[in-house]
């Protein structure tokens, strides 16, 4: 077993604890942390499901992001549309054997890195073309997006231009899977690829990267106008009265 | 007027090129000892300051998990950059909602993560310096917490939130803002926030009587203090004296006469606004609410009604159950507060009001949505009620409406530029180019639908146009109250 076969095991293994671990920490102090005031941006839905919706369209669609700003929204949601296709394209060096679906995907999932390239230099392109955009840059805005373009390049180059030895890399990661290791093919693009998503693990949860499960806890998406729910109110405003009593009749929490 | 030039008004407000540092001096004055004093705050700048705002700043983190999401999700997308009014205004960078977040977060990132500890340089991390909390109180309060930017985040981060929370932490230093905190201690010491004492209310109010008499020979009571009354009136005190705001009241009082609603304000609560929300006190936001609970309980009303003040509504609307709550002494048919607007719209609606829209044909009207009531509130039993409830009453009263730019008014509303506890004389400057957005899309309906009048339902905006309003070599005289149009166009005597 070479030296870089247990360096790289170790790196994956500590990247992914320190990823799951500080992703659930963080998401635990995101629940735990009270709401004491309602804050929904208005005007919000008044039902679970109508947040439920609200919620979707945001994470979805990046609905806010298209009404705020065009062409951030073309450039990250190519972004990250592709960067979902590449993911799951990556699900074929886990799985033996190789589910069906995932062999369906995989054409797109290849041919999407090149979106994903393609959209990562237009999101450093902006942030550098943009004064605005670049005065509230700081040197990690652009470090992660050159770490997202370093593992996007190298892995398009071992998919489309550098064929490695990817059998052996699989089976290098499904031994780090089964905690047997097998040897990792010694191929630069594969050792600069998986350092490199490993680092991208490693900042995930002391980063901005938090938007990803930060979004679903923000107050101002997720809370529900039900201010008037207790109750059945009547606001005489010539509309139709609400008559959902809730359990409690007064919620003193504007959470969910 | 003073020596501030207000910007050119056209069709489109371009996005500004940077002009760092342009509003650096404009500042307001600070509080003095003794306005901080009353709120409980230290007076000075206390000694070991960097101590003890780093401490309130973790535990407003801890409590709030607005905040604590907030400043962890930024992605710096940039998509706010160019929503506030304030810098599409004044072109100072740190007047983009981002970069004003920032000026907390980066101190939040250096004292409470791991990468801003090790590594603060590379993720923009920033020790608490004199300079910084300088920054705070300066840019901090050239935000007007009007929520617009959070329309447009990918993650609705809401400035507002951090700017309450940079408020509050200069309070507990010591580095208080005169305007609010000397508001808010009136408010305590005599029950609204101009510091009207009780028998300069009542003789108001006595002498609105006359003149409505006067005016129109009926006799619309203006009652104070009337135990047993149906309805509790709280409203804006700005409503008992100031111009445009007496028509709104005077409407009020006449939609009240004409449906056979009696109501009382009180002298004990007699203001709608809490500018604790303005300085992110929820202790003091709890204290001035508990007024208007202890002043409902007193008079033995059935329901509480809101007039036209955008921030107390939020207040009424969306905080009070939680400070206050619950309201379970009033009539259960209405638990909860209603806005003036829509007890109108219901009275409208129900035939309840003879109105003659010709009184006010002399007017082509527009509105402004109030950023608090717009992003903040509802009114009505729909989302979005908060645009057409309003609307609708002016429409009931008035031949000619027409709305602003699209892009202007509903949750995209411009805030007038004098919201958020920046309505004083100190800022003159930041308010005059704050209201550049709103009065361009206004100037445009101008020229091109021959508006006269832009009618509002906050005391705030109304103030704040009024002043600004000459500087865009527009007349002061175009703002007026929903309610002054609704006062207008009733016909008294007709159903008494």
């Amino acid at each position: 077993m070479s030296a870089w076969t247990i360096g790289y095991a170790v790196l994956l293994y500590v990247a992914f604890v320190v990823l799951v671990g500080g992703v659930v920490y963080r998401v635990a102090l995101y629940q735990f942390t009270p709401a004491p005031l309602r804050i929904p941006t208005m005007p919000a839905p008044r039902t679970r499901l109508g947040v439920t919706m609200r919620m979707g369209r945001e994470v979805g669609l990046f609905s806010s992001l298209f009404r705020g700003d065009k062409w951030a929204w073309i450039w990250s949601a190519l972004f990250h549309v592709s960067l979902l296709l590449v993911l799951l394209q990556h699900l074929r060096y886990v799985f033996v054997p190789v589910p069906l679906w995932v062999r369906l995907e995989s054409p797109f999932g290849s041919y999407a890195a090149f979106v994903l390239v393609i959209s990562l230099a237009g999101l450093l392109g902006r942030r550098l073309a943009i004064a605005r955009v670049r005065f509230v840059s700081a040197p990690s805005d652009y470090l992660m997006l050159l770490l997202l373009l370093v593992i996007g390049v190298t892995g398009t180059l071992m998919r489309f231009v550098d064929r490695v030895n990817i059998v052996g890399f699989k089976a290098f990661i499904l031994g780090v899977m089964a905690l047997h290791l097998q040897p990792l093919p010694l191929d630069p693009l594969i050792l600069v690829h998986v350092a490199s998503v490993a680092g991208l693990m490693l900042i995930f949860p002391f980063s901005k990267l938090l938007h990803a499960p930060g979004v679903f806890f923000s107050p101002t998406r997720n809370q529900v106008d039900r201010s008037r729910r207790e109750g059945g109110m009547r606001t005489g405003a010539g509309d139709e009265p609400e008559t959902r009593p809730t359990a409690s009749p007064v919620v003193r929490e504007g959470g969910l | 007027m003073s020596d501030i030039v207000a910007p050119p008004l056209s069709d489109y407000v371009p996005t500004p090129n940077l002009k760092p540092d342009a509003m650096k001096a404009v500042r307001p004055f600070k509080a003095s000892p003794e306005h901080q004093a009353a709120l409980g705050f230290p007076g000075t700048l206390v000694e070991d300051w960097q101590k003890v705002a780093i401490k309130r700043l973790g535990e407003l983190v801890e409590g709030s998990r607005a905040l604590r999401v907030f400043l962890d999700s930024c992605v710096k997308c940039g998509a706010c950059t160019d929503k506030c009014h304030y810098f599409l205004g004044t072109a100072d960078p740190r007047n983009m909602p981002v970069a004003r977040q920032d000026l907390v977060r980066k101190v939040y990132r250096r004292y409470f993560t791991w990468a801003g500890r090790w590594f603060p340089w590379l993720v923009g991390a920033q020790d608490l310096t004199p300079d910084v909390l300088e920054s705070w109180y300066t840019y901090y309060h050239q935000c007007s917490q009007c929520r617009r930017c959070s329309v447009f985040c990918p993650f609705g981060i809401d400035t507002a939130e951090i700017s309450m929370a940079a408020r509050e932490i200069l309070d507990s230093v010591g580095v208080g803002q005169k305007y609010c905190n000397e508001i808010l201690g009136k408010v305590h010491k005599i029950g609204n926030n101009l510091g009207l004492p009780e028998p300069a209310l009542r003789n108001t109010l006595e002498g609105l009587e006359e003149d409505v008499k006067d005016q129109c020979g009926a006799d619309v009571r203006f009652p104070v203090d009337v135990v047993g009354a149906e309805v509790l009136l709280i409203t804006p005190s700005a409503d008992f004296f100031a111009e445009p705001h007496i028509d709104g009241l005077i409407g009020y009082a006449k939609v009240f006469h004409q449906a056979g609603i009696s109501w009382t304000v009180s002298s004990e609560a007699s203001e709608a606004a809490n500018f604790a929300m303005f300085i992110g006190s929820h202790e003091q936001m709890r204290k001035v609410a508990q007024r208007i609970r202890e002043a409902a309980i007193a008079l033995k009303v059935k329901r509480i009604v809101v007039g036209e003040c955008g921030h107390a509504w939020r207040v009424a609307y969306s905080f009070w159950s939680t400070l206050i709550g619950p309201l379970d002494f009033l009539d259960p048919r209405y638990p909860q507060p209603q806005h003036i607007c829509e007890v109108t719209k219901g009275l409208i609606a129900r035939g309840a009001l003879k109105l003659d829209p010709s009184a006010n044909d002399d007017k082509v009207v527009t509105f402004h949505d109030s950023c608090n009531v717009a992003r903040a509130t509802r009114m009505g039993d729909r989302p979005g009620g908060q645009f057409t409830v309003p609307r609708s009453v002016i429409r009931s009263v008035c031949a000619h409406f027409v709305d602003m730019d699209p892009n202007t008014i509903g949750d995209k509303t411009f805030c007038c530029g004098g919201g958020g506890g920046l309505l004083t004389d100190d800022l003159m400057e930041l308010r005059v180019k704050g209201a550049l957005p709103r009065l361009s899309a206004l100037n445009t309906v101008v020229q091109e639908h021959k508006v006269t009048h832009m009618a509002a339902i906050c005391a705030i905006c109304k103030t704040q146009f009024s002043k600004v309003l000459p500087y865009y070599g527009l007349p002061r005289e175009m703002v007026i109250s929903v309610h002054q149009l609704v006062g207008d166009a009733i016909v008294l005597g007709a159903k008494d």
